[in-house]
Parts: structure tokens; sequence; C-alpha cells
């Protein structure tokens, strides 16, 4: 148990040194000093302010992080979630600009049309994949640009507002498709964020989306399919699991997680779709799952650091710093941190074959089996 | 961390290993293929009377887009060759288009593709010591070089650019020069000894004659202003295929990405291959990105849009395979040329091609009796035709999304005839099956 923990733990610890390291080199070779850098990125984030916008931005990328996890957890690539969620954003956000409903129907409605969307465009890789054998970490990024194309032309022929001339943008949905803020809530329990401060309801959608993940896997037969599918196909599949079916139906789910994860700039933000709205979120969703390992909990951990590198780099600028370091940084980070987890769980299998032999050796004198394999 | 479970890792689909594994590559399908579909461009010009469909226009500049992605597409290949999926074309790519720029502000345009090569190798083998020494799933590893490439670039190009005068973050200072162009004498006006040749493909080619001209107008494409860098692109097609399919080097890394066990058991050394053949595909898909950097004579941010992904595809479009490769990256550049170049009217015509396409297509699935196929070809055909004859224009949308659907389309109902290398997508340790 101890040593699971240390090698849980070890991992990211690794991880987060080798992107210090490879940053401050970065820092050193521009003749600046990372002391000041870290210095700055760290007061940029010790405000009250500061954490709620990494709160704020950290929810999307929550939802989208488990969105692809979700395909990750049984060995499908939805490279194309950030496709699915730009589509599902643009429907949702002409369809909800169309109609004025009573605010929770409203916003319901939204919601289940940018996940009806992003779903079914989800669907289409993984329809290719089942009926034809495509695999889909390619026929999602064709999808990714097929859906660029459609997008643009959508909105541009079709949804745009008619009345603004410079940009391409849907109209704006009316206030009662916005989710409400969670400021008035923290006052019932005596908590006043500063006055232009605001916590973005979106938050609580996003911690339960993560409880519904979190149950989804340990709690539901499905889950038991989808995990036992990642981790031997072969062996699932003679025990009974209808491969195909549970590849339709994670895909098809996976996609409309991350048309949800649309919906925190849409619902919160923006209220509208077009050039100003969020891209690559899907990307972000990737290293996010990637750095969280595809646990709910590390995903939430991997957001939040996403998310406050982010906002500690805005500070940089004024220490004279260049901000494009806290990208090293992400980049960094992610790659070392893949690297590490595979380093770290190879050592830990040696280890294992190790003690077993030891064991094993002990109990059987005068034939040794070989120390370690592998 | 095994993120993958599919039955072979690989991009194309999961069937097994047929027979043609080690086969030569064939050149006669794709020019076969390429020729039958002039023709059928050449009849829909016709027919449509859209003469810029296939005009020289369009096939001097089509040949220029192409160049880009035919480098990436066949870094995708010497990646895939050797095993390693390489999704971070477009990351390396882009440490192409900085090192390009770089380089060529100081030095001028072939010290800017040298830096571009060596740029993106650096990428490459960045992603080799992760996925061939670290053994980290191919598709995380190039998704995280993806996301790191554009940020070491913007933050560099701060550093380095962004203090000069016509330089900023997100672009280097003009080249003082750009590269020389080449056309060929006597066939495409190019001038001999500074005496301006006659152009007799031009003469054809406004001549509007039926496949005739559109021949002399392709050929117009590939002789007339040739930047040095599109020649280079050109001539790498055959270069690799010699390289891959003719020397005993070429079969140690095609081994290398078919059954690494084998390589090892007969003295090949795989490690190294992986690493020579990654590190090959970053720098020649740094190659593309230098490309891109001289023919504007600068570096700029978010320069490559998506022509990494645009070679992978074409790989998976031409079975991995160069001759394939170059017209899987000639059809997006086709398509690219048309959206930007043109107006509407040819793109209209393309819906009359896609409706003859697959009227065609349909008589075929006819013949080998596959019925629901057959029909399900017609109704698309006959709603492209609706389409055709309904219209007035086209959103160039449309056109920019085709040849993905193709694309889409090749790997749905041809992926028969894929064959992508047995092990790719697999990491391989010594002493792996």
């Amino acid at each position: 148990m101890r040593r699971r923990l240390t090698y849980a733990l070890a991992a990211p610890l690794l991880a987060a040194a080798i992107s210090l390291v490879v940053s401050s080199i970065a820092l050193l070779l521009v003749g600046k000093s990372p002391a000041t850098a870290y210095r700055a990125m760290w007061e940029s984030l010790d405000s009250a302010d500061a954490l709620v916008t990494v709160l704020n931005v950290a929810a999307p990328y929550y939802v989208m992080g488990l969105a692809v996890a979700l395909g990750f957890k049984m060995g499908l690539f939805n490279i194309g979630a950030d496709d699915q969620y730009r589509l599902g954003a643009l429907m949702a956000a002409a369809v909800g600009a169309a109609v004025t409903l009573p605010a929770p129907l409203h916003v319901l409605l939204i919601v289940v049309v940018a996940m009806a969307v992003a779903g079914a465009y989800a669907g289409v890789a993984g329809v290719l994949k089942v009926t034809r054998g495509v695999n889909e970490v390619v026929s999602t990024i064709m999808l990714n640009f097929i859906a660029t194309g459609i997008t643009a032309y959508l909105l541009t022929v079709y949804l745009r507002d008619k009345r603004v001339r410079l940009q391409s943008e849907t109209k704006s949905i009316k206030p009662s498709g916005w989710l409400p803020s969670l400021n008035r809530a923290l006052g019932w329990v005596g908590y006043h964020l500063p006055s232009g401060t605001v916590l973005e309801g979106f938050i609580v959608i996003a911690a339960l989306t993560g409880v519904g993940f979190y149950l989804l896997l340990s709690r539901t037969r499905f889950g038991f399919d989808l995990r036992a599918t990642g981790a031997n196909p072969w062996a699932a599949r003679s025990s009974g699991v209808n491969a195909n079916g549970m590849i339709m139906k994670t895909i098809v789910l996976s996609g409309a997680i991350a048309g949800l994860a649309g919906m925190g700039p849409l619902l919160s933000e923006i209220h509208k779709y077009g050039d100003t709205f969020p891209t690559a979120l899907g990307f972000t969703g990737i290293a996010v799952a990637l750095l969280g390992r595809n646990s709910p909990t590390g995903i939430a951990v991997g957001a939040l650091v996403w998310a406050a590198i982010e906002q500690a780099s805005r500070g940089l600028a004024q220490a004279g710093i260049p901000p494009e370091i806290g990208k090293i940084l992400q980049g960094t980070l992610l790659l070392s941190a893949v690297v590490a987890f595979e380093v770290v769980r190879r050592y830990g299998q040696a280890a294992e074959v190790r003690e077993a032999a030891a064991k094993a050796n002990a109990a059987r004198p005068g034939q040794p089996l070989p120390a370690a394999a592998s | 961390m095994t993120l993958t479970s599919a039955p072979s890792g690989g991009l194309g689909t999961e069937r097994p290993v047929a027979p043609e594994a080690f086969a030569e590559p064939s050149y006669v399908r794709p020019l076969l293929f390429a020729f039958g579909g002039l023709a059928l461009l050449s009849l829909v010009r016709i027919i449509a009377d859209a003469p810029e469909l296939t005009g020289g226009e369009t096939f001097i500049a089509a040949i220029g887009a192409m160049s880009p992605i035919l480098f990436a597409g066949l870094g995708a290949m010497f990646s895939s060759r050797v095993g390693v999926v390489n999704i971070g074309l477009e990351g390396m790519m882009i440490m192409g288009t900085f090192f390009a720029g770089w380089a060529g502000w100081h030095w001028g345009p072939w010290a800017a593709i040298v830096a571009g090569a060596f740029g993106g190798a650096l990428g490459g083998l960045l992603l080799a010591v992760v996925t061939v020494t670290f053994g980290v799933d191919q598709v995380v590893a190039g998704i995280a070089i993806n996301l790191l490439a554009p940020g070491v670039a913007r933050f560099l190009a701060g550093e380095i650019f962004a203090n000069h005068a016509d330089g900023s973050i997100t672009q280097s200072p003009t080249m003082s020069h750009g590269i020389s162009q080449f056309t060929v004498p006597f066939v495409a006006g190019g001038s001999f000894f500074g005496w301006t040749t006659p152009n007799p493909l031009r003469w054809l080619d406004e001549k509007r004659w039926f496949l005739v001209s559109d021949l002399a107008a392709v050929g117009r494409g590939f002789t007339t202003s040739l930047a040095w860098t599109t020649v280079l692109a050109l001539v790498l097609v055959p270069l690799s295929a010699y390289l891959l399919w003719r020397t005993p080097f070429g079969l140690r890394l095609r081994s290398v990405g078919e059954k690494p066990s084998a390589a090892d058991s007969l003295g090949v050394a795989v490690y190294r291959m992986k690493y020579i053949g990654v590190t090959i595909s970053g720098a020649l898909a740094g190659l593309g990105g230098a490309w891109l950097a001289i023919d504007v004579r600068a570096y700029n941010e978010n320069q490559t849009a998506g022509r990494g992904f645009q070679g992978l595809a074409a790989m998976i479009f031409g079975n991995y395979r160069p001759a394939g490769i170059a017209a899987g990256a000639g059809l997006f550049a086709f398509a690219q040329s048309l959206t930007q170049r043109l107006g509407t009217a040819p793109v209209r015509a393309l819906f009359l091609l896609a409706a003859l396409a697959a009227a065609g297509f349909a008589l075929v699935l006819l013949y080998r009796r596959r019925f629901p196929q057959a029909t399900g070809t017609l109704v698309l055909g006959a709603l492209a035709l609706t389409y055709y004859l309904s219209a007035n224009t086209v959103n160039n949308q449309i056109v920019f999304i085709t040849p993905y659907v193709v694309t889409l389309l090749v790997l749905t109902f041809a992926s028969q005839h894929l064959r992508p290398p047995a092990y790719e997508g697999r990491p391989w340790r010594k002493g792996d099956l």
C-alpha cells in the first residue's frame, strides 16, 4: 500500500521537477531569472480574484478531460473532442438564441442540444470503427477538419446574426438561458467575493459530471465492461462483452460530455458562438486527461494545474518575463508526465517481479529463478 | 501506460498482414487513377463550362500548395515505416517554420531549408526518445509534441524576432530575397541563356480541347515557375521510394516496422533504425515548414494550418507509399488552389464531378452485385447532382472539407487495399515478440 502511494506520487513530482528545470533553462538561456519568474507567477495567483478565475477556467477543462478520459479508459482516442464541442456549441447557441423559455428549461434545452449534436458527431467515428474498422485516431482527425468546415459554413450562411457586419457570430442567448453565478450562494454561507469577481455556476455542473463519471465507471455494469475492455479487450469479449456496442456507447457518451464542456463558456461567459468562442478546448482536455491519468480526481488536479499555469503567466509580462514560458511549462509538464508515468510503471513492475522471484526462491531453495524479467 | 489496445495499433485498419507486405510500390495504379480523374475533370469542365477548373493556373498553384503537404506526407511515411505513428508532424512542421524563418532572415532561403530540416529533426528526435526509449504511447507523445511546439516557437519568436524592426512575436523579419524559381525551357516557356523560349504547353492549354489541353495544363503545373523548394519536394518522391525499396538500408528500416523481433534476430539494430526513421520523419516535416516560410519569406505563427495532419491523411490515402502520398497531397492541394485562387464557379462544377463519379462507382458495384452499396452511392450521386443543378454558388467551406471527406471515404470503402506496416503504433522492447 505504502509502495503504491510512493509510485503514485513519484511520477507527478518527477514530472513537475523536470518541467521546472526545463523552463528554468529556457529562461536562463534568454537571460531572465527563473526565481523572478516563479515569484511573479506565484504572486499573480495570490488573490481571491485569481483563484476564482482559475476555478472558472478549470471547470470546462475538467469536463473535457473527463470526456477524453472516458474513451482512454477503454483504449479509444477521441481526438475529435475538439470538433464535437464546437459543433455542439454552435447548434446550442443557435437554438438557444432562437427560443425563449423559462430559465431552467432554457438552459436544459441548450445543454441537451449541445450534448446531442456533439454525441451524434462523435458517433460518426464510432460507426466507421464498428462497421469498417477505421481507426478512430485518423477518422477523428479528418472529422475535426470537416467539422471546422461545417461550423464555418453553417455560421456564415445560415446561423449568423445578420445585424453584425464584421464578425460572424450567432445572436446572443437571452438571460433566461444563462447559468446563474455562484456569488449569491456563497453569500448565503457568509462568504462575499470582491465586486467584479464572478464564480461561475458551471463549476457545479463540472463537479457533478466528475461524480457521475466516478459512479458510472465504478458502480455500473457499463463501467465494469468499459474498464474490462480497456484492460484486456480479448478477455472482455470472451466473457460476453459486446465489443462493438461498447465502442459505440463510449464514443457517443464521450462526445456528449465534450459537448457539455463547451457549455462552460457558452452558458456562463459569452452567450453566443462566434470568433471569440474559445478554441482547442478539446486538445487541452486531452492534456488534462493524460496528466490526471484518467481518474476523476487526477483530472481535477490536472485541470487546476493547467488553468493555474495559464493564470500565473498573466503576471509575467509586468515582471519583464515572456509569458510564453507558461506554454513551455505546460508542454514539458505533459511530456515529462507521460514519460514519468511510463518509467515508474515499468520500474514498479520490475520490482514486483524481483520480489516475487525472491519469495519463490526462499520457499524453494536449490532452483533459483531469474531475478527479474523485462 | 497502454492506451491503445486495438489488435493492431496501426492507423489504417485492423486486419491481418497481407502477402504483399514487402511488395515493391506500384506506380501503375496511382497513375491510372490520376489519368481517369483528369478525364472526368475534363468532361466536367466542358459540361459545366468552367475552364478555370483544369486551367494551367490552377495546376501551377496546386503544385506549389502540394509541396508542404507532400513533405509532411513523406515524413509520416518514414515514421510509420519504422512502426511509429507520427501524430506530432504538425508540431515538427511548426519547428521547421520557426528555424527556417530565423535562418532565412540571416542567411537567405537556402540556409532556411537546412535549418527547417534541422528544427523538424529535433522534434522527430524528441518523439523517438519518448516513444522508442521510454516506450510511451505514440499517439500520446505526438499530441504532447503538438501542444509543446507552438509554445516553444512563440517563446523563441518573442525573444529573437520581437526586438527587431520588422519582426514581432508572431512574425520573423522578412528574408532579403525569396528562393529563385525555375521554368523549363522549350516546354513551358522558360528562358534559355537569356532567350525566352516558346511555350507549347500554354498554347495547348489555351485551346481547351478535351483531355489534351487538361494534360497540357497539368504539364504546365509541373514545369512552370517551380520554386527550388518545390523541385526538392517532387524529387523526394522517387528518391524516398528508391531509398526504402531498393537499398539494404531501406529494407532494414521497413523490417523494423513490420516485425521488429525478426529484424532483431537477423542483426538489425532495431532501436537505431527507429530513431533514424523518426528523425528523418521530423526532418521532412521541418522541410515542409521551411517551404511555407520561404514561400512568404518569413516565419508566421500558425503558418502550418493543419498541413501536418493533411500529410498524415495523404499518407493513409496513398497507402503508405510515395507515389500514393503524392496523389493524396495533390488532392489536398487541388482543393486548396480551387478555393484560394478562383471563385465558386469551378467549385460548383465539382458537384457534377461527384455525381458522375458516384454514377460510375455505382455501375462497378452493380456489376459486382453489391446492390445495397450501389443504391447508397446512387442516392449520394443524385444529391450531388441536385445540388449542382439548384445552387448558383458554392461556399468555399464545402471545398475545404472535400479532401478530408474523400480520405474518410477511402478509409471506409477501400480499406481492404490499405496495408499499414504490421507493427505500426505498438511500442517494442528488445525481447518482445
